[in-house]
């Protein structure tokens, strides 16, 4: 079995821990042998997506060089995930070497349900969750890495579970980065329409893949005074 | 942020009958287009729009060739072509060859061209009374606004907004079925029809292979203001050429779905020049007035120029979930939503419009529905760079700036990272209510702490991190 590096993001590492550790239980469950490359910490999205590409560029060549012997990289999050994949190459479209560096990594680096299914090929994790979500479609990993069915393939195995779509199913949840606090009433505005459809579902929880969007939508439910969970993807893959 | 009309946001937010209107309003824009390009309608949809990309691609890479062939056959058909570099420029030429031919009335149809350059406010000084003909753009005319979207313009109104603005400015009794009201609007613009001297049209497309101007619309109001008055008179910005009448059919097939999800608009309209012997209508004179202002200049950059492919659809507009929340007039300029936010800094500076490109939260379904395939996420990154950039010449965002620098330093420095993670995660420790930040000391609560806490929670932080929790066995650790 070829090594798996994860990177766990720099919001799961500081502030959801616990979604790292469900990606951990999964992969292992797999039968992967795993690596945590200790120097790890951001991407360098915040940056980039404030106009700021050159102190980007800094972070993401940290990111490089943390990662470059990888056998594969798995992200759990679609966000940073298309942040490499699809960013990179442009923001280092002036320097070849560090845009080779990227275009070398990028076919090794995998978001994580993309990873199971395209890389691992399996749909049934053996995972067991009792209760109905509903399932939040993150925007960079639905528009820039085109995931879409393949969390909800992976739902469709879980036990226990049920799945209610929302509508509509694909507005976003207002979070975007720096965004959020730029322009905080729109942000919250946006995040309480999207509660109003996560509501509409009846389901008990929101599942999605990246957890900055569920950090923004945790607050939203919480300023609301709802009990509604905030779940990642790996979270109910590791439920057993 | 810097230059947001702060006060109009929060307006916009806090009214929930607009809210309700533009909610209502744009989802049945997206339902119908939704339905018009399922791919059992339009199997090659992706196809198009990929060819209307390299067509307006091509047109504006070649736009001195393509902008000579249209003048060129536009004159052989007996029409004549101005030239403006600004709206002041558009304005006396529509003056000239008003005072020429004694014109007093002129019927105008819908034209985000002509917003953009305050055409109406223009003439009005001048002793010309120019009537908006398209229903929309009637009613706001009335109500004294400009447009709140590109495709439904009195978007913002409801049947009983409308009904009250007649009542008060037409004295007629009030009537809220949308039916009466377009037969009373009816009743006041045909007589106007009839007494009109000229006609006002935006353009579509221009046409260079024929010297054509197309236009398309639902209501016939461009058929009548372009028929009935003596004079037509069209203002096109110039980057509506296409190459040939052959490429109509790709953007044809785009335009009206993706705008309405209308396979088709009611009238497609296609106009060369003046009325010929043996033809029973048209005008006695043609006239197309070209606009630069500010157009030529994006020329120059290869990437941003793709904001001058842009077809008016506004489907960026109703998909976009900033749009939704904000309204069409808390925009600065007559164009909104993200098409908006990518043309107004460019055309009208960084300075004022440049907090539009970070008015978005990146979500790219903007791009996702863009019918030729403007890159608009990345024309909103590309314009925040170039904001900072800016900005950092006046020093105006040097707290951010630093900021962002020393952020970058700590994300290149592991250990430092660490440390600081694990310091915040001691000042709330313990704390499970989700609101610790707000018993932050007010020096670390301040600025994006506090604009977060304002609209949502912060978890409870955990007591370790993922990389604490790996180096400690995560076996050990496991739930």
């Amino acid at each position: 079995m070829p090594r798996v590096s994860l990177f766990v993001t720099c919001i799961i590492d500081q502030l959801f821990p616990r979604v790292g550790v469900a990606m951990c239980q999964v992969l292992k469950r797999l039968g992967y042998t795993l690596d945590f490359p200790e120097a790890q910490t951001c991407c360098g999205q915040p940056a980039f997506n404030t106009g700021y590409c050159e102190e980007a560029r800094q972070v993401a060549r940290h990111f490089l060089k943390v990662f470059r012997d990888a056998d594969y990289v798995v992200i759990p999050s679609g966000s940073c995930t298309a942040m490499i994949t699809r960013h990179y190459p442009e923001l280092f479209a002036g320097e070849p070497r560090w845009r080779e560096e990227a275009e070398r990594l990028i076919p090794r680096l995998w978001e994580f349900s993309q990873f199971l299914l395209e890389v691992a090929r399996v749909e049934d994790v053996g995972a067991r969750y009792d209760g109905v979500v509903t399932f939040h479609d993150s925007c960079h990993g639905l528009r820039e890495l085109g995931i879409k069915e393949g969390p909800r393939r992976l739902l469709s195995k879980v036990r226990g579970l049920t799945l209610r779509e929302m509508d509509p199913p694909e507005e976003c949840c207002g979070f975007g980065g720096t965004f959020a606090v730029k322009f905080p009433e729109i942000s919250g505005g946006m995040g309480r329409t999207k509660l109003e459809a996560i509501r509409r579902t009846g389901a008990e929880a929101v599942v999605g893949i990246d957890s900055s969007c569920l950090l923004h939508l945790r607050g939203v439910l919480s300023r609301a005074g709802l009990t509604l969970r905030t779940l990642h993807l790996a979270e109910v893959l590791a439920a057993q | 942020m810097h230059g947001a009309p702060l006060a109009q946001i929060r307006s916009t937010l806090e009214d929930p009958r607009l809210q309700e209107a533009i909610y209502k309003a744009s989802g049945r824009l997206m339902d119908h287009r939704r339905l018009a390009l399922d791919p059992t309608e339009l199997p090659d949809f992706e196809e198009l729009r990929a060819q209307a990309h390299l067509i307006k691609r091509h047109t504006i890479e070649n736009l001195d060739y393509y902008l000579e062939q249209f003048e060129a056959r536009l004159k052989a058909r007996g029409g004549q072509l101005f030239w403006a570099r600004t709206g002041a420029e558009v304005a006396d030429i529509v003056l000239e060859v008003a005072r020429r031919t004694q014109a007093r009335l002129l019927v105008k149809s819908k034209s985000m061209t002509t917003e953009e350059i305050d055409l109406r406010e223009r003439l009005a000084p001048h002793g010309l009374e120019t009537v908006e003909t398209d229903l929309g753009e009637y009613i706001l005319q009335l109500a004294g606004e400009r447009p709140y979207h590109i495709v439904a313009p009195a978007l913002h109104k409801t049947r009983e907004d409308v009904g009250e603005l007649f009542s008060r400015r037409l004295g007629v009794p009030f009537e809220q079925e949308p039916e009466k009201q377009t037969k009373i609007a009816r009743r006041v613009l045909r007589e106007k029809f009839l007494a009109a001297d000229l006609g006002i049209t935006g353009a579509n497309f221009l046409v260079a292979d024929s010297g054509a101007v197309v236009l398309v619309e639902n209501e016939g109001n461009v058929r009548l203001s372009t028929t009935a008055p003596r004079i037509h008179v069209a203002v096109a910005g110039l980057e509506k050429l296409i190459p040939r009448a052959q490429d109509l059919a790709v953007f044809l097939k785009l335009l009206g779905r993706s705008a309405t999800g209308q396979a088709l608009t009611v009238y497609t309209s296609f106009l060369a020049g003046p009325r010929r012997a043996g033809e029973i209508d048209g005008p006695e004179e043609f006239y197309v007035i070209l606009l630069d202002n500010g157009r030529s200049k994006l020329l120059a950059d290869p990437e941003k120029r793709q904001t001058l492919f842009c077809i008016r659809c506004g489907a960026c507009l109703s998909h976009c979930p900033v749009y939704r929340k904000i309204g069409g007039h808390t925009y600065p300029w007559v164009y909104s939503g993200p098409i908006g936010a990518v043309i107004t800094p460019q055309f009208q500076g960084l300075d004022e419009a440049g907090w539009l490109p970070f008015a978005s939260s990146l979500c790219g379904a903007c791009g996702e529905v863009c019918p030729v395939k403007i890159d608009l996420p990345k024309l909103l990154v590309e314009l925040r760079s170039e904001v900072q950039k800016a900005r950092s010449r006046q020093g105006e965002n040097r707290f951010e700036k630093r900021a962002f620098r020393v952020w970058a330093w700590v994300m290149r420095h592991p250990r430092v990272y660490e440390i600081l993670g694990m310091m915040a995660s001691a000042a709330a420790s313990g704390d499970e209510s989700g609101d610790w930040l707000a018993r932050l000391p007010a020096w670390v609560n301040r600025g994006p702490l506090a604009a977060w806490a304002s609209q949502r929670d912060l978890p409870p932080l955990p007591e370790r991190s993922f990389r604490q929790l790996w180096r400690a066995g995560l076996e050990a650790r496991e739930r």
